[in-house]
């Protein structure tokens, strides 16, 4: 399985550790109301579908960059690749 | 494991080298100094083992509705009280889940998200050989397992893929990675040829542990998140499921096994390794 990273071009995914699903770059705010349950389910529910599936990848053994990667968990093709980075900011973050 | 009530015995390696002499015990990286011994384990024909509850089930008036796939579930009153399936509705006073690798795209049906990822492992066959292989052998550092199968080819396998997977084959890294763990436990493996690859879907959990509970949703069971540890566990997981459905109590051997023990706390994290599934 090819990761086509956006700066280094395809690597391989074993290059990669593997986090999880992308909603895990939306860490809850430990300060609201109902932080107990947010963090629950940011921590330990996933939508886990069978199809389309934006995940997050480390290129540990590589430039240790954080990647989005967008891929079928059906048939493992990958139909988009971003830094992280740039996916943290279009949703409003710093960094 | 004799705390938890499986018979293990220490074997030291001198004993080991009688009864394994194709072992690899001078490896440099991964020497072998003894060994945990289960004489009751072993390995069971999975056909035989689905056919047989299969034909016990009919046996006990169990209808067995075969292509017939759930597409939904019917409530009423936030009640759970039947499914939709691909040849129509059946009504039941109790629906029980328990479609392990697909647990969350059927629970999603009933509106509800599990702390579970699909992922992928892989399995493998070599070429039939002579007998060479006696029982099943482990190796922990390697997560390396193998034993011989009738027909004599090597049945062995090692860790999952490590990323979500519902496509039931994996990639070749691991296949590497698994031929190396085999290599480094036992080399005498090496010219065998690889008859047979393929990959299955796991329920891995945010602790590596399963869930038999009953869901938010009255009338509505689960079972699942057995990661790749369910087909050796079915007669137990069976048969506390049952105890449930029948009375509405978990047996008591199962009391852990709830979906909200990651909201009070009382993980069942064997190896320490977090809400991480493809850690466990």
């Amino acid at each position: 399985m090819l990761i086509d990273h956006p700066l280094l071009g395809p690597r391989d995914a074993a290059e990669f550790i593997y986090l999880g699903d992308l909603s895990l770059i939306d860490r809850p705010d430990w300060q609201a109301e109902d932080a107990m349950q947010q963090f629950h389910d940011y921590g330990y529910l996933r939508d886990n579908p069978a199809g389309s599936h934006q995940e997050l990848w480390y290129h540990e053994q590589g430039d240790r960059s954080w990647l989005v990667v967008t891929r079928d968990t059906l048939t493992h093709e990958i139909s988009k690749v971003e830094l992280a980075r740039d996916v943290a900011r279009e949703r409003g973050r710093d960094k | 494991m004799l705390q938890a009530g499986a018979d293990a015995e220490h074997v030291d390696a001198a004993q080991h080298r009688k009864e394994l002499p194709f072992l690899d015990f001078d490896n440099a990286r991964f020497p072998i100094k003894g060994g945990l011994f289960q004489r009751r384990g072993g390995t069971a024909r999975h056909d035989a083992v689905a056919w047989g509850y299969a034909r016990g089930a009919d046996s006990r008036g169990v209808d067995i509705l075969q292509h017939c796939e759930v597409t939904g579930f019917q409530m009423e009153d936030g009640r759970c009280i039947g499914v939709e399936t691909s040849r129509g509705p059946i009504r039941a006073k109790k629906i029980a889940m328990c479609v392990a690798g697909s647990s969350s795209r059927v629970a999603s049906m009933a509106g509800m998200r599990l702390p579970i990822e699909s992922h992928v492992l892989q399995a493998f066959v070599s070429e039939g050989l002579k007998p060479v292989l006696p029982g099943v052998i482990t190796f922990g550092a390697g997560h390396f397992y193998v034993s011989q199968s009738d027909k004599g080819g090597l049945v062995f396998g090692g860790d999952i893929d490590g990323y979500n997977s519902y496509a039931q084959r994996g990639n070749l890294p691991v296949v590497e990675d698994v031929c190396e763990g085999g290599m480094a436990i036992m080399p005498v493996i090496g010219r065998a040829r690889l008859l047979r690859s393929w990959g299955g879907v796991m329920d891995m959990s945010m602790d590596g542990s399963p869930f038999i509970d009953k869901t938010h949703i009255d009338g509505l069971y689960f079972n699942g998140g057995w990661c790749y540890g369910g087909f050796k566990a079915t007669p137990a997981s069976g048969f506390c499921y049952a105890h449930l459905l029948a009375t509405d109590q978990p047996h008591p051997v199962a009391t852990q096994m709830r979906l909200d023990r990651f909201m009070t706390g009382n993980l069942i994290d064997e190896k320490g390794m977090g809400n991480q599934p493809n850690l466990h």
